[in-house]
């Protein structure tokens, strides 16, 4: 992938703007841009929704099919997590088998949801050791603006919350498809919080430049009780143990506000 | 989960399953620059397709040696998204995919000036979001749309439509069901101002005469299709002018 | 000999714009005696010659033109610029060391680096070789403050203004310096990051409505209305 060149007179802007406590697109340091959220709109998946965050434009779909279980956790099903960064979404794209950054987003996106049991895998075996349901996100980038983690983290879980499940009935070992649907069993909402350090100074929500100009960057995902389920640093900077904790508590707080905007009630 | 369907397809008066006539186009709904980062980009929906086209160019071509030193290298590529069929599709292009993205850049290339900008490239990104028969048509219809966003030279907009053999009646745009169950599908393109056919393909089988039929059949609905790509373009500008108008 | 459409009126690509003694000008072609548009944009009949102006476009260079660039590639020999063409455009170190040069001697990253802009004009340009800059006058070479707004390239024409009427006006009511790239990329410094967020409002809203008329009256009214709004803002704390 190559590299957006953002001019060093931009690059400098941002910086003197954010040790000024202030973000050049106006912002405060702890702000994320507007998020949109659009769940439902793609009739084919039994899932899906689309979130924009700022610029940044992620559609996720969810396909549920019937596969084999994994042989250590037989009477489970299994969830797969796949980033296509799609050519059309950004110059910098390419076609081609998914590079190490969309690898990386995905099993970011993944970690959150797995670690955080937000999928009731458990209820998603029909015979043991035979057949499950594999559910399949796929996190389709339609424009990059920036923070990709958090937008596909957060268009997963609406399209987790609004994807149907067909009715079933095993006859004979075989599974029968009924007339109907329930809900996909969901029992924790996974929130993930990117947080940049740019000259010292931590912004959450880091948009396209601000991410060519930070020196590292920190996701941390939060479950609904407030706990931290899943962490990944990027870039190759480094973070004080201070900075980290300064960090948690950021995510903690942006994580309940998010958290508002895709759970109701 | 793909599920299965007996129903009838045309019911004695002519009435389709999902409620058109035989002649009738799907819904169709267009718009233009949809992808920010993108140098133009178009969004359509026909019927329950949605589909989604970015262009970038043009601009140096990578890798260097597809450099054609008389004209600009134009490369569409026409991909699924998973989560668009019943059945989840793997993300690696297909055979299929592979096959109608050649034959959608051979449909569009001669509706752009591409001698105009030698040892560039244009490229051209469909990405089929829900499909419901008839996406290379749709595609090519919103690639169009999305290459006069981008401000390329052209000739003519290229629409394309699909019009074929149903439970022995000739329709115009087939939906999914209608293309598997029917008897043919013939996709078409059409710049309709130079009255030239840039894309033309069937499956099925039709006497010469239904074929005859058929193609003008299709010949209509790329002239209907026609007029929606021009107000999808002029949309945003009359949008603009009327605001302004009104203060 | 008809003609098509009115003046001004919008048309697309492959829109029959004229038909007989017309001749094609820019943005249209001839073909079997009628005119057609290639672009989607604004037609003009001009006499007998009948153009389009576009309304999405990029930029193509023309010699003599100033443009601003970014550097995105140091050479031996020189550096490579995205001047937001189809062609990445080339500054000669020649043309910035006045003697001769000699590539183990100078460092090229030390004068241009990845990421600087450059206001340069184009020396040279045609279509076996890319285009070739210069920053061999006043007024052109490296930029070193102000923000960059991109604009549809033919609407630099509009930002100019009748004789310079809107780029003037521009510059007196925010008190920024403006400089047009006319490959689309402005550049705009003021005192204050406000007065530059106000000029670059004002650019926008000229590029959004290039197409209709009146404009430089009511780009004037919103430019003051914002600076009244300011005024009060400040009072108000």
């Amino acid at each position: 992938m190559t590299q957006i060149i953002i001019p060093h007179i931009t690059q400098k802007q941002i910086v003197q703007s954010i040790s000024d406590g202030k973000r050049l697109d106006g912002r405060g340091l702890t702000d994320y841009r507007e998020v949109q959220l659009e769940a439902g709109i793609i009739g084919s998946a039994e899932g899906s929704a689309r979130v924009r965050l700022g610029k940044t434009e992620v559609l996720v779909g969810i396909k549920i099919e019937v596969g084999a279980p994994f042989s250590d956790i037989p009477n489970e099903g299994v969830l797969t997590v796949n980033a296509e960064l799609v050519p059309l979404a950004s110059p910098t794209f390419e076609t081609g088998p998914p590079g190490k950054e969309a690898i990386e987003l995905a099993r970011v996106v993944d970690r959150g949801i797995r670690e955080s049991k937000a999928i009731a895998l458990e209820k998603l075996c029909a015979i043991p050791k035979k057949k499950v349901f594999i559910v399949f996100i796929d996190i389709y980038v339609l424009n990059h603006d920036g923070n990709l983690i958090d937008a596909s983290a957060l268009a997963a879980l609406a399209a987790l919350l609004n994807t149907k499940m067909f009715k079933y009935q095993v006859k004979d070992g075989e599974i029968e498809i009924k007339p109907g649907y329930t809900q996909l069993p969901i029992r924790n909402h996974p929130i993930a919080v990117t947080l940049a350090k740019i000259n010292e100074k931590l912004i959450v929500d880091p948009e396209l430049g601000e991410e060519q100009v930070m020196d590292t960057r920190l996701t941390m995902t939060i479950e609904k009780d407030g706990k931290i389920c899943a962490m990944q640093k990027g870039g190759s900077g480094y973070f004080t143990t201070q900075q980290i904790m300064e960090a948690t508590k950021i995510a903690q707080e942006k994580s309940i506000e998010l958290r508002k905007l895709m759970v109701k009630g | 989960m793909p599920r299965k369907t007996t129903k009838k397809l045309i019911d004695k008066n002519g009435i389709r399953a999902d409620g058109r006539k035989l002649d009738e186009l799907r819904p169709i709904k267009i718009e233009a620059g949809v992808i920010r980062n993108a140098d133009g980009s178009a969004y359509i929906e026909q019927g329950k397709n949605k589909i989604l086209v970015g262009v970038y160019g043009p601009k140096e071509v990578h890798p260097k040696h597809l450099t054609l030193l008389d004209r600009a290298l134009l490369r569409c590529r026409y991909h699924m998204a998973p989560f668009s069929v019943d059945e989840r599709k793997r993300p690696a292009p297909s055979r299929r995919e592979q096959e109608l993205s050649k034959v959608i850049t051979w449909a569009i290339e001669p509706s752009i000036f591409l001698e105009h900008f030698p040892r560039t490239c244009i490229d051209v990104f469909i990405e089929v979001l829900q499909a419901n028969g008839g996406t290379r048509c749709a595609g090519i219809t919103a690639a169009s749309v999305a290459l006069a966003d981008a401000g390329i030279p052209m000739r003519d907009l290229v629409a394309a439509c699909a019009a074929g053999k149903v439970e022995g009646h000739l329709v115009l745009d087939l939906m999914d069901v209608e293309d598997k169950m029917g008897e043919a599908d013939l996709p078409l393109a059409l710049m309709p101002n130079l009255n030239a056919i840039t894309l033309l393909q069937m499956d099925g089988g039709l006497t010469t005469d239904e074929f005859e039929q058929v193609v003008n059949l299709a010949l209509t609905g790329c002239k209907q299709i026609h007029t929606l790509q021009k107000e999808a373009l002029k949309a945003r500008y009359i949008a603009v002018k009327k605001a302004v108008e009104k203060q | 000999m008809p003609t098509f459409y009115e003046n001004k009126q919008l048309v697309t690509p492959g829109d029959l714009l004229a038909e007989g003694n017309y001749v094609a000008g820019e943005n249209a072609y001839k073909e079997d005696g009628k005119i057609y548009s290639t672009q989607l944009g604004l037609v003009d009949y001009e006499e007998r010659r009948v153009h389009v102006v576009a309304l999405r476009a990029f930029y193509i260079p023309y010699i003599e033109d100033t443009i601003i660039g970014k550097v995105v590639d140091v050479g031996f020999s020189g550096w490579m610029l995205d001047i937001n063409a189809p062609y990445l455009a080339m500054l000669r170190a020649s043309d910035v060391l006045d003697r001769p040069f000699k590539p183990q001697k100078n460092d090229l990253f030390s004068i241009f680096n990845i990421g600087d802009l450059i206001i340069a004009k184009v020396v040279a340009y045609n279509r076996t070789r890319d285009p070739l800059l210069t920053v061999g006058e006043p007024s052109l070479g490296k930029i070193t403050r102000g923000q960059i707004v991109e604009v549809t390239p033919t609407k630099i024409p509009r930002l100019i203004g009748r004789q310079g009427s809107m780029i003037s006006m521009l510059k007196r009511e925010t008190g920024c310096h403006i400089t047009l790239g006319q490959n689309g990329l402005v550049l705009v410094s003021g005192k204050t990051l406000e007065d530059e967020r106000l000029a670059i409002m004002a650019i926008r809203k000229i590029d959004q409505e290039a197409h209709t008329s009146g404009l430089t009256d009511r780009v004037t009214k919103m430019i003051q209305k914002e600076k009244g709004g300011v005024k009060h803002a400040q009072k108000d704390n």
